[in-house]
């Protein structure tokens, strides 16, 4: 997987609740078997107007949030389908962190495999960093420390946040999860000749 | 294995699943069934093959072309109205058949969504952990399986290696007590709750379906409720097995035969949760008094009884809550006060692994006995599995569905989500599916979601109808 320890950049407020993964990316934008070429489609119901033009409306269209690496958002983000182009098509636009208060626990799992770090923060936090950020145009440089476990906003306020430690560590070292499994192949073995005896239908 | 206080069916099916403790927050957990399909599937045995990696455990894997076949009578191998669905469904096939999976194809007769599939035929069983790339896996936690959604890559992760990481979510039980009264179905049960606790009401949990009328629910009614345990945002949702489980998946294919039946039937006798365990949270809904419930809104929790009306967003306890519903009835283009019976309908959708089991059907068919659809509205069922159809068509129920003007579809995840079929494009669509998200059927479409007897009387009144006042 690809590493990130630590991400400095601009960062686009979309504070509402239940942002479903249908809107990260619709239905109709998951074909094909490839791993990449989503992102072009990020949003795109709010980013493109019926003719298929930029909306100007929509916060991603508008400078500087059209180069965002970071999303501020609110609670339940990415809650709804398991697609794992949502995460696929925030990582091609540019971002590698959403900082919200809760996260839809698919996407929560699948952001990770995808180089992006899902950081709970309490919505004050959150709203406390957006309004930096539109002080400053959206200019304010935000940063996402995933060593130090801890978020900067513009003013140099500090939040520090939890992470699942085995997440954390795959991510900061950019492990092959697969690799990493396999390396426990004892185990793995040794559990299931045992279970097997126990549970023999479920083989 | 027992330690000796009293348990949870989850802490028993999740401490009896863990290979190894990965850190105080995770666990390695061994994965009893695998299910693939076109759409995620694809991707993950694509990833595999392109690392140079083959499955370990194929007898544990199971494929269902399901989400992206086309859903017209008459349809071909590759046939789906999306672009991309004929080298997804491909590239799903050839693994499947190169790797020796249980492989249900689109012709297959037990081919179905494969949340309707699995249990079915006995590829869901109780205290089985069961993973899909699809959020609604835990549908089959209606049979008492610890299912739940999972990414491509998770699932390419699960080929390899037949574990997976996951952290351990926090636990929920949701009572839901009383009788049922006649005419409202697991569907409002599910949606009352999503109402009451909110759509993000059950992150982090997972959440255990208990109380008499859950009890009292034939499977397929707990198969719908657990389908919609995403919707408030639990990955997990379940009813532990008793004698009703148990009874249900007894000579089902893939059900344990013989010897291996008793013993797996006296160990789902100890599943479920010890008297005085404990919950992270508690929830109880009073069911005596539910009525049929629909949604007027962009999210699941935007919902009411069938004879109230759209609220005010004026009236929202706070700021949040009238955006939302500001937002909500912009979209929905409804105004506040309107009565949800009345609204009126371009399209009634029967369909989707939340609501078109037999159980489903029959319940439509009773009201669409004898009428006839309402000139002007599209009417589309979808059966949820081809078994299901060809029961409902021994039944003569699919006669009852066209002659009251009803298509009459192929079994797959159809018009649930929109991939390609501008069908429904801009249109009101009262729908027995589980998502009313903005754009979720088709671009503009407006999804109000409701149970299959309310879905029938609607069809037929043209307008969002309460199925118990039907003249």
């Amino acid at each position: 997987m690809e590493s990130l320890r630590k991400v400095t950049g601009i960062a686009a407020p979309m504070l509402r609740i239940n942002i479903d993964t249908d809107q990260i990316i619709p239905a109709l934008f998951l074909g094909g078997t490839d791993a990449k070429g989503y992102g072009a489609n990020l949003f795109h119901g709010w980013r493109f107007l019926p003719d298929g033009q930029p909306n100007p409306e929509f916060i991603l269209n508008q400078p500087p949030y059209d180069r965002a690496q970071i999303l501020l958002a609110d609670r339940n983000f990415g809650c709804g389908s398991s697609r794992e182009r949502a995460p696929k098509a925030l990582r091609e636009f540019g971002f590698r962190a959403i900082l919200a208060p809760s996260f839809g626990g698919i996407f929560f799992n699948n952001c990770y495999r995808n180089g992006i770090i899902p950081v709970e923060l309490p919505i004050e936090q959150v709203r406390a960093i957006a309004d930096e950020v539109a002080a400053s145009q959206g200019l304010g440089q935000v940063t996402v420390d995933v060593e130090e476990k801890a978020v900067a906003s513009p003013s140099g306020s500090r939040y520090a946040f939890e992470a699942p430690e085995t997440l954390r560590q795959m991510l900061m070292q950019g492990l092959d999860e697969i690799a990493l499994t396999l390396s426990r192949q004892d185990a793995i073995d040794c559990f299931r000749a045992e279970d097997r005896t126990r549970r023999p239908w479920a083989y | 294995m027992s330690t000796g206080s009293p348990r949870t069916f989850f802490e028993k099916v999740w401490e009896d699943h863990v290979i190894t403790a990965l850190g105080p927050d995770s666990d390695l957990l061994q994965v009893d069934r695998l299910v693939l399909h076109e759409l995620s599937g694809s991707q993950a045995v694509r990833a595999l093959a392109e690392a140079g990696r083959k499955p370990v455990s194929r007898e544990q894997v199971y494929t269902v072309i399901e989400h992206l076949i086309s859903t017209q009578p008459g349809r071909g191998p590759t046939d789906s109205v999306s672009k991309s669905g004929p080298v997804m469904i491909e590239t799903t096939r050839r693994a499947s058949r190169e790797w020796g999976f249980h492989f249900i194809d689109y012709d297959d007769p037990r081919q179905g969504i494969a949340h309707v599939v699995a249990p079915e035929l006995g590829i869901a069983f109780p205290g089985a952990t069961l993973v899909c790339c699809d959020s609604h896996t835990s549908t089959v936690g209606g049979v008492g399986a610890l299912s739940w959604g999972i990414g491509a890559s998770e699932a390419e992760h699960v080929l390899a290696t037949q574990t997976l990481a996951q952290s351990r979510p926090k636990t929920m039980r949701v009572s839901f007590e009383g009788s049922l009264r006649e005419g409202v179905y697991a569907k409002d049960m599910i949606l009352a709750l999503i109402g009451q606790v909110g759509a993000q009401g059950g992150i982090g949990y997972a959440v255990e379906y208990a109380g008499t009328a859950v009890r009292s629910l034939p499977i397929e009614g707990r198969l719908t409720l657990c389908n919609m345990s995403i919707e408030f945002s639990a990955k997990y949702g379940f009813v532990p097995p008793d004698e009703t489980t148990i009874a249900y998946l007894a000579g089902r294919e893939f059900s344990p035969k013989g010897a291996d039946w008793d013993r797996a039937v006296a160990y789902w006798r100890g599943l479920p949760t010890d008297e005085g365990a404990r919950f992270d949270r508690e929830v109880a809904v009073d069911c005596s008094s539910l009525a049929p419930q629909v949604t007027w809104g962009i999210s699941p929790q935007q919902v009411g009884a069938i004879d109230g009306q759209v609220p005010d967003p004026a009236s929202a306890t706070d700021g949040e809550a009238r955006s939302l519903a500001e937002r909500a009835l912009d979209y929905m283009r409804l105004s506040p006060g309107t009565p949800l019976s009345g609204i009126p309908i371009d399209v009634a959708y029967i369909g989707s692994c939340t609501n078109a089991r037999l159980s489903d059907l029959r319940a439509a068919a009773v009201i669409l006995k004898g009428r006839k659809v309402k000139a002007g509205v599209q009417a589309v069922c979808v059966p949820g599995s081809t078994p299901v159809k060809r029961a409902a068509e021994a039944e003569g129920i699919d006669r009852i569905f066209r002659d009251a003007g009803f298509e009459w579809h192929e079994s797959a995840c159809g018009f649930c989500g929109h991939i390609g079929s501008d069908r429904f494009a801009d249109l009101r669509v009262v729908s027995t599916t589980n998502r009313n998200f903005e754009g979720r059927q088709g671009p503009k479409t407006r999804t109000h979601l409701a149970s299959p007897a309310t879905v029938a009387a609607s069809a037929v009144a043209g307008c969002i109808a309460d199925a118990r006042r039907l003249g």
